[in-house]
Order: C-alpha cells, then structure tokens, then sequence
C-alpha cells in the first residue's frame, strides 16, 4: 500500500474526527483538555513556522500569547462589548498588534544566532511579563483582567472555544503547508542548513527570517487571545508564561521539528498529560519536573522527534520489501529518497 | 577589460594583517590562478569581494561598480558566485532543492508560489547533468561525498548566470578523475565566456588551467605572470619555502 495515495483519504478521515468530536465526547471535562490541546497545538504549528523551519529556536512567544490575551481583553473593556460571539471578533486583531509588536522584538533579536538569539528571546519575554505588572494604568498590574462574563451553559460553554481554535489550528497549518511548499519555505529551510552559504547566493535572510517570525507571532497571539476569552480572566503571570514555550518547544521537538504534523502529535500527548498531572497532583509544580523527565527523553531516545523517526522506519521497512521482491534493484537511494518524501 | 579591481585593500584581525594594502585585477573572460602559502591572505580576498568580511581600508569595483562592504546577497545578485574552502551546501535539503535555493525570485507572488515550477526545474536539471550528479536529485545533499558535494556546490552556483566564479580549492580532497572533469568543466565554461579566480595548492591543476596566476604573500600580491613565468620566479620559491 502505497502512503501517499492514502493520504487525502487519511488527512478527509482526522478532519471529520476532529470536526465531530466535541459532538460525540460532550462531557465538558474532555472538551476543555481538547480546547487546551488545540489552542497550543495551532501556536505550535505557527512557533514551527519560524523555529521549525529556519532552526531559530525562539523561547519568547509567550510574549506574543500574553500580547493576545491583553489585546482582547483591552479591546472588550474599552467597547463593553457584551459576552457571547462578538469578542471573538477581536481575535485576529489581537493577532495582528501581535504580529507589529513582533516586528522591533524580531529585529532586534534576529541580530544574533543559535545561543544567544534563544538567551535573547527569553530576555526580551521577560520585559514583556513586567511591563504586564508594571503599567498598572494600563494592564490592571498584578491583579490581572476579566473578559465579558459568559452565561452559557456547562455543556455547551466548550464548543464554540473548541471550533474556535480548531479554524486556528486549520489556518494556521495551511499556511505551514503553503510555505514549506513555496520558494519562501525553502529559503528558510536553506537558512536552517547553512545561512551564510544561503546569502551568498543572493538569500535576503534577514527580510526572511523577520517576516517568519513575525507570521509566527500573528497565530501565536490569536491563540493567546482565544485562551484568555476561555479562561474568562487570567493573571499576568499566566498570560505571560514561560511554560507557554517550554510546552511549545517539547511539543514540537517530540512531534518533529519543522515538520507538518509534528507540533499536532507532540500538542495530542504533552497538552492532555500536562492537564492530567494537574488534575491528579493538584496545582502543585510536580509536572514541571515530569516536562524535564520527558525532555531528557525525547532528546536521548527520539532527537528527530515521532514524525521524523516513524517515517525513517516506514521507509526502511518498505525498502526491505523492495529488495525482496527484486533481489537486484540497489534499494538505499530509494530509500533514502523517501525519507525525504515522507518526513513533510 | 578589468571585471573585478581590488584597489589598495587591508584587513586586520588584531595585530595579523590578513591583508596589507593588496592589490588584484581579474582581467574579463580569463581564468586567473591565486596561488600563496597557507596565511598569506587567499581566502581573505575572497571574503572581503563576495562581502562576508569588511575592508579597513581600500576598494572593490566590480564591472566598474563600487562593492566595497557590499552584503553577501548583493554582491551575488550583481554576478559574483563563490564556492567555499569546506564545501558548503544545504545537507537536510535535497539535490534537488539545493539547485533552487540560488534561483531567487522577485516579488511576493513569486516567493509564495511553489518552488518547483518547470521551467526552473528544467535549468536545475540541465545543471546537474551538466556536472554529472542528476541521478541524485532526490538525495539529501548530507549523504553526497565530498566530491559530489563539490560538483553540486559549482552547479547551484552557475543557476544563476553569474558573470564570474571565485573557487576556493575546487580540487582538495577530491579524486583525480574528478579534478580532471572539474578542469574540463571550467575550461568549457570560460569558453562561453565566464570568468574565473581560482584558489588552489595543486600546482598542476592551477599551471594546467589558469591563463594568468597572482602570487599572494603576507597579505598582499608579490608578482603575477603566466603560469611559466611565476614558476620561473626565484621570489614565489621563497616565499613558499622560507628563506
């Protein structure tokens, strides 16, 4: 059976799946890990965009999810707009103002490479979160902002928050799709390879590399706008995470990095384990040390991540096949050759 | 006619002067050796030409345009192509997908657009026949040898037209067939008139290929001639040898 004649089939089959399944598993309890899991597997998808693709690995988007929450929240204070639909229209403005507040934070850090870009990263989040408590007149400091007071009911409170994070995570991998497809996309990938050999064959790599960052953090925000409205009210502190990157980061790293499906697999197992842990083990910071468990091992035992190290395997073995069945044919290109096909 | 002129040009790194006040024309339509001891500044030249060092002092005119401190990119987009000492290709991405990454596109659409569209296909393949690897194109560039990885190296640099070639060592640590192919190549290549500066330690391939070959000592250019009369020279033997 040949994968790649399967796939639209596959791909048609996980979408009424994931279309129908707060349909089917209506207990609100499975619908809230689901909306979690689908709000950081699209910021996943579009963290994988940059860092995936161009090898920057970026440890500051929370900046960006924060930036979402206050966005939205802003915005709903300042017209009293009435809970329901409306706020979620907010939404991609807060990505938007995400996206320009990107543009200086990815300038400025773009500037340097490998260690010091991830150190700079992490720096420029951490201004963001004490701007958050800081301009109090502004953000309401430390005691954090509430959204319009939904009034729906247990049952269905989840559903619209579901569908509308599943449109992100859609959005948001249509364009991963689109670009790893493009001239663009190869850019970046030529980037990850080797950015100074890409600029001397006429790469402009710093517009490249600012504009992947910049579209990473237009997803990221909306994400963080979409979970703010979820939570009703949120913290400073939780707005502006630093688990937000660490769960992105392992997410993708497992999943695959700077693959299609990656981010999604490694959001499926990392985002219902994570709120798991919570629930059993309370609030107490025990998971953080079960995130660095976990870490450890995917470097040590899948450092390509399950995509990457799946598809290696599915290829082997259907070029053992091959080799049996024509004993003559000099199967490694081959195999080689769907390494490269399979791992997108 | 002169294609590049280096005018006057220095580099220090600290108290080392990788080049010290160095002059170099590379004449239109030839093949121009660069010869000199380890340290005395060849690859240096080619970083501050192709921008990916700065000059302290001095200038770098190509076809009559000043790229002194020019961005790699641009001095590339003007028709200056280089190969690396270490061979440097894109290893994760396919042979295929490395022909593609020189053939830049304008405009937003274009960029957005698939990479592989035909006609630049064809080009791509055309190329890499050209240099003997097109059974590879759907291989990682990681898993080519070093030769190969040469040869695809030269073939993603000529996708884009350039007007000339700087190649850094193009036969090191390559097989002897190989080089001979390789000179075969360039010379077919300077028939259509390209232009190439070429970085190399195997005397018989520079003496073989080049028309003209400068010797560099200590950072700047000790004599040029044709390959018979650098070899003749008693200055190139001391500098090679100390005195």
């Amino acid at each position: 059976m040949s994968l790649s004649k399967a796939r639209p089939a596959l791909l048609l089959v996980l979408f009424l799946v994931a279309a129908l399944f707060p349909l089917v598993f209506s207990n609100p309890a499975i619908t809230t890990v689901a909306v979690f899991t689908l709000i950081y597997a699209a910021s996943g998808v579009a963290w994988n965009i940059f860092s995936g693709y161009t090898g920057y690995i970026a440890l500051g988007h929370a900046a960006f999810f924060g930036t979402g929450c206050y966005v939205i929240a802003l915005m709903c204070e300042h017209w009293n707009t009435p809970a329901g639909y409306e706020p979620f229209l907010f939404v991609p403005v807060a990505g938007l103002v995400a996206a320009v507040l990107a543009i200086p934070v990815g300038a400025i850090a773009l500037r340097t490479r490998r260690h010091t870009f991830v150190v700079i990263t992490i720096a420029i989040f951490f201004i963001f979160q004490l701007m958050a408590f800081n301009l109090s007149g502004i953000t309401n400091g430390s005691s954090g902002m509430s959204l319009p007071l939904l009034l729906w009911s247990g049952d269905f409170f989840n559903i619209p928050f579901y569908y509308a994070s599943f449109i992100l995570l859609l959005l948001a991998l249509g364009a991963a799709w689109w670009i790893r497809n493009s001239k663009y996309g190869l850019t970046l990938l030529a980037i990850r390879d080797d950015e100074d050999r890409a600029r001397g064959l006429g790469v402009k790599t710093a517009m490249m590399k600012l504009s992947a960052f910049v579209l990473s953090a237009f997803f990221v925000g909306m994400a963080g706008a979409i979970w703010a409205y979820f939570m009703q009210n949120f913290f400073p502190q939780f707005a502006f995470d630093p688990l937000f990157d660490v769960s992105v980061a392992l997410m993708c790293f497992m999943g695959g990095l700077g693959t299609l499906s990656g981010p999604i697999i490694g959001a499926l197992i990392v985002i219902p384990a994570q709120q798991y842990l919570e629930i059993q083990i309370g609030d107490s910071p025990l998971y953080l040390v079960l995130y660095g468990v976990l870490f450890l091992a995917v470097i040590l035992l899948l450092p390509q991540g399950i995509v990457p190290s799946l598809s290696r395997w599915w290829a082997t073995r259907k070029s053992r096949h091959l080799e049996a069945a024509a004993e003559s044919s000099e199967g490694t290109p081959g195999a080689q050759q769907t390494v490269v096909a399979e791992s997108r | 006619m002169s294609l590049i002129e280096v005018h006057e040009v220095s580099k220090a790194y600290g108290g080392i002067h990788a080049l010290d006040a160095c002059s170099i024309t590379v004449e239109k339509g030839s093949i121009t050796g660069l010869i000199g001891p380890n340290g005395s500044g060849k690859t240096t030249l080619f970083n501050v030409i192709t921008g990916y060092e700065r000059v302290d002092s001095g200038s770098i005119t190509f076809d009559g345009k000043p790229i002194t401190n020019a961005h790699p990119d641009d001095v590339f987009a003007l028709g200056v192509g280089r190969t690396f000492q270490l061979t440097r290709i894109f290893p994760r991405l396919t042979v295929m997908e490395n022909m593609h990454v020189a053939m830049q596109r304008k405009g937003l659409r274009a960029l957005l657009g698939r990479w592989s569209s035909s006609h630049e296909q064809e080009r791509a393949r055309e190329l890499l026949n050209f240099v003997g690897i097109a059974h590879l194109q759907d291989l990682p560039a990681g898993n080519l040898s070093y030769g190969q990885r040469k040869l695809l190296e030269f073939a993603f640099i000529l996708i884009a037209d350039p007007q000339v070639i700087l190649l850094d060592e193009p036969a090191g640590g390559i097989n002897p067939t190989l080089i001979q192919q390789l000179a075969g190549r360039i010379k077919s290549l300077n028939e259509l008139g390209l232009t190439f500066l070429v970085v190399e330690h195997n005397m018989e391939f520079v003496m073989n290929l080049c028309h003209k070959v400068m010797v560099m000592h200590r950072g700047s250019r000790l004599t040029e001639g044709t390959p018979a009369e650098v070899r003749a020279n008693p200055a190139v033997l001391e500098a090679y040898l100390g005195e």
